[in-house]
């Protein structure tokens, strides 16, 4: 039961290693940053799980809470932190994803082929 | 323009849904992006996400109209100067902040009332982020978009 | 102005970047750059003097007070660290101006010095966070900056080795964040001391032991510490030669740092070395790293690639002396971090005149170079009896702290490693050496002396790895007082 109750850490953990699997196994170059985004998302997903109170909700700040709150029960949010983190790791991925598919591109043209062994035996 | 696959019939009648559906959303879509843009001081939203929205219009209107068209609107240059004119304006908010004697982007310096100033701080970053990432996001675009025409 | 002086020595490069990118003239750009770059050192120099004056300085970003908003945080070790990185960058960007020009086509170099100044403000911004999470975000601005500079260089091969370390780079930085974030969701928080405050109450959850290794692994990998080097030797060979004498005298020490930082401040010598026991690990990959890839770099014939080797096992030095865990050997790794960055730093530059010369750095092409660029050879000479660890070089300063290290842990065999590996580096050098001045040139080709534009920094490093040899005081004071801070001797 405890296991299952932890279903968020299994699902990380399982689109970790399918990204990381990919980004290892694969010759490809387009799959291995394939690879590597999922990889990256999977930690997303982690963070965003962490930041779930049980209950709580968008931790949105709502007009009635902030005049007359003193009389309603005070509203349970969820933790928006690790949300903000991930924005910004967001952005990093975004950002790595873009530079790794125009080196690609690059190296498409200058080796003409993506395909890792391929290179290897053309850069000798 | 890239030539249509389908030849001997009118090219613009192939693409007229596509057209008048186009020119029906892209105002929307540029309208949503203000509105997921000012809505960030409060709520779900901000500059990231309404500046890929934003290059969102413009990415649907060069997948319409054509690259070329694209870049007669927004010319590749005007994108990279946009890409580097919003992270001037986000610093800029900074040093603003840090003339006026607080720390760096403590909005609270920048009117009498510190929340005023925290309004006007975020306002100010926020639009930096905006044009950085709708910046970015049209010049990625244009990058990869561009370099497969040269590839045929 | 001063009282914000922490928070300038970052943004500053952040406001410049920009312009530069806006520029659209290689050499404009370039000025740009020069700008940067001698204002962070300025920044870095005030700094150092002020925390060792007063204490460490403490800045919240946007007036929001830490724990909740980001800090900037230095003290000793940072300052050192970042005063390391503005300097080798204010060094290099003058030899940069006249080696990118060949080397980067004229339309990509404002571009180029883009990505120049935030890798610098990356770099800096690393080394003064007191926020765990902003150090992944520094990591990742520095390591961009460095992939799209890499990609920059001649060589086609520049491309695919680029490719390999953004992948490598990408992974080694989410394993970061995957250890922040188990570290964050155990304690609630990312401010570093704060961190370092809570991580004692829940040490006996299985998470925080987790955290750590992934902290480990990631940093290792950042760092380029055996065997997860392998990103290393053909980034540094392929890049632009500036980039490579940067990059090798700046990003590993900067990880180095992180290791330092999150290892001693944030877990505590304690749980690092006596629960963890992070020694048994790190010494031995150390101690391999000087032996084998010492041993990679004898049978090297590419010059730049030999001595890309060579960081690998210079880096091996600095992590032996931090896996004693002792004051000393965090002092050992701590020198040898600012005396590897002046000579490697020496040596790339050395390489990338040659380069610029004569458009290759081959061992056999350099056949009586020693005739033709006196004052380059020199200054590869000078710099790599540093390299071995003669006497009065900061080679020697290096060794004779670590070997005391080891000695004082009752460690002869890894002393023995520092002898052995250190003679092993008089193999590599004297190869080159023996090739530039006791080969006759190549009749065919004149070659002239590299510009002075070029030689002159190389000179500053060459001249500065004497000078911190002869007189090692200030050094030594500044890494002492820096490894008792971090160790938690002194207040």
């Amino acid at each position: 039961m405890i296991a299952l109750g932890l279903f968020n850490y299994w699902a990380v953990i399982v689109l970790m290693m399918v990204g990381f699997y990919t980004l290892i196994a694969r010759g490809n170059l387009v799959k291995k940053l394939i690879g590597l985004n999922i990889f990256q998302t999977s930690v997303i997903l982690m963070y965003v799980s962490f930041g779930k109170v049980e209950g709580g909700t968008a931790p949105i700040l709502i007009e009635a809470a902030e005049h007359g709150a003193e009389a309603a029960e005070p509203i349970l949010y969820s933790n928006p932190i690790p949300h903000v983190l991930m924005l910004t790791a967001i952005v990093v991925g975004v950002a790595t994803l873009a530079l790794g598919l125009s080196l690609v591109v690059r190296i498409k043209e200058a080796f003409g082929t993506v395909e890792e062994d391929e290179i290897q035996s053309a850069s000798l | 323009m890239s030539p249509s696959p389908w030849t001997g019939r009118a090219r613009v009648d192939d693409r007229v849904i596509l057209r008048v559906g186009a020119k029906i959303l892209i105002p929307f879509i540029l309208i949503f992006a203000l509105y997921v843009q000012f809505h960030g001081d409060y709520g779900p939203g901000g500059g990231f996400q309404a500046g890929v929205i934003f290059a969102a219009a413009f990415v649907l209107y060069a997948l319409v109209f054509g690259l070329g068209n694209a870049i007669k609107v927004l010319p590749p240059k005007a994108a990279y100067f946009c890409g580097a004119f919003g992270v001037l304006l986000f610093v800029g908010v900074g040093y603003a902040s840090m003339a006026l004697g607080g720390e760096f982007l403590n909005y609270s310096v920048l009117a009498h009332d510190p929340t005023h100033g925290q309004h006007y701080g975020i306002i100010g970053v926020e639009l930096g982020v905006l044009i950085t990432v709708f910046g970015v996001m049209v010049a990625l675009f244009y990058a990869f978009a561009g370099r497969r025409r040269l590839d045929r | 102005m001063s009282q914000n002086l922490p928070a300038l020595l970052v943004v500053v490069p952040l406001l410049l970047a920009p312009l530069a990118a806006l520029s659209g003239r290689a050499k404009i750009a370039w000025g740009i750059a020069t700008a940067a770059c001698w204002w962070t050192l300025y920044a870095a120099i005030s700094l150092l003097l002020r925390v060792q004056e007063s204490g460490v300085i403490r800045y919240s970003l946007g007036g929001w007070e830490p724990p909740y908003g980001i800090e900037y945080r230095i003290d000793l070790a940072s300052a050192f660290v970042a005063l390391i990185v503005a300097a080798i960058g204010a060094v290099t960007i003058p030899y940069a101006g006249t080696s990118i020009a060949k080397e980067v086509s004229e339309d990509r170099a404002p571009l180029f010095y883009t990505a120049w100044i935030l890798m610098l403000a990356g770099l800096l911004g690393i080394a003064i966070t007191g926020d765990v999470f902003n150090v992944f975000v520094f990591l990742e601005i520095s390591s961009l900056s460095a992939y799209s500079m890499i990609a920059l260089g001649q060589d086609r091969r520049a491309l695919t080795s680029t490719f390999q370390y953004l992948i490598m780079g990408s992974v080694g930085a989410t394993f970061i964040v995957i250890g922040i974030g188990l570290m964050y969701v155990m304690t609630g928080t990312l401010n570093m001391v704060d961190l370092a405050e809570r991580l004692p109450m829940v040490e006996s959850n299985r998470t925080i032991p987790v955290a750590f290794t992934f902290l480990t692994v990631g940093i290792t990998l950042k760092l380029a510490l055996f065997p997860l080097h392998l990103w290393l030797p053909n980034a540094y060979t392929y890049a632009p030669s500036a980039v490579t004498a940067f990059m090798a005298s700046t990003s590993t020490k900067v990880s180095v740092y992180l290791l330092l930082r999150f290892f001693f401040t944030i877990f505590g010598e304690v749980f690092s070395f006596e629960q963890m026991r992070l020694n048994m690990v790190l010494m031995p990959l150390a101690l391999i790293a000087i032996l084998a890839i010492s041993l990679v770099a004898i049978y090297e014939v590419n010059v730049k690639r030999m001595l890309a080797f060579s960081s690998v096992a210079q880096i091996g030095y600095m992590v032996l002396g931090i896996s004693f865990g002792t004051v000393l050997g965090v002092t050992a790794g701590i020198i040898h971090l600012f005396n590897h960055a002046l000579m490697k730093g020496a040596l790339f530059m050395a390489m990338g005149c040659v380069m610029y010369r004569i458009g290759s750095v081959q061992l056999d092409k350099m056949a009586g170079l020693g005739k033709a660029m006196p004052w380059t050879m020199a200054a590869f000479v000078g710099a790599g009896l540093s390299l071995i660890g003669v006497p009065l070089t900061v080679g020697f300063v290096s060794k004779w702290y670590l070997v005391q290290a080891a000695l004082a842990e009752g460690q002869w065999f890894v002393a023995g490693v520092v002898m052995v590996g250190s003679l092993m580096a008089l193999i590599y050098i004297w190869k080159v050496v023996e090739v530039a001045y006791f080969q006759e040139p190549d009749p065919d080709h004149e070659i002239i002396e590299a510009p002075l534009s070029m030689l002159i920094p190389t000179w500053v490093l060459v001249i500065a790895s004497f000078w911190f040899g002869i007189d090692a005081t200030t050094t030594a004071t500044v890494a002492t007082q820096a490894a008792e801070t971090l160790l938690g001797a002194m207040p």
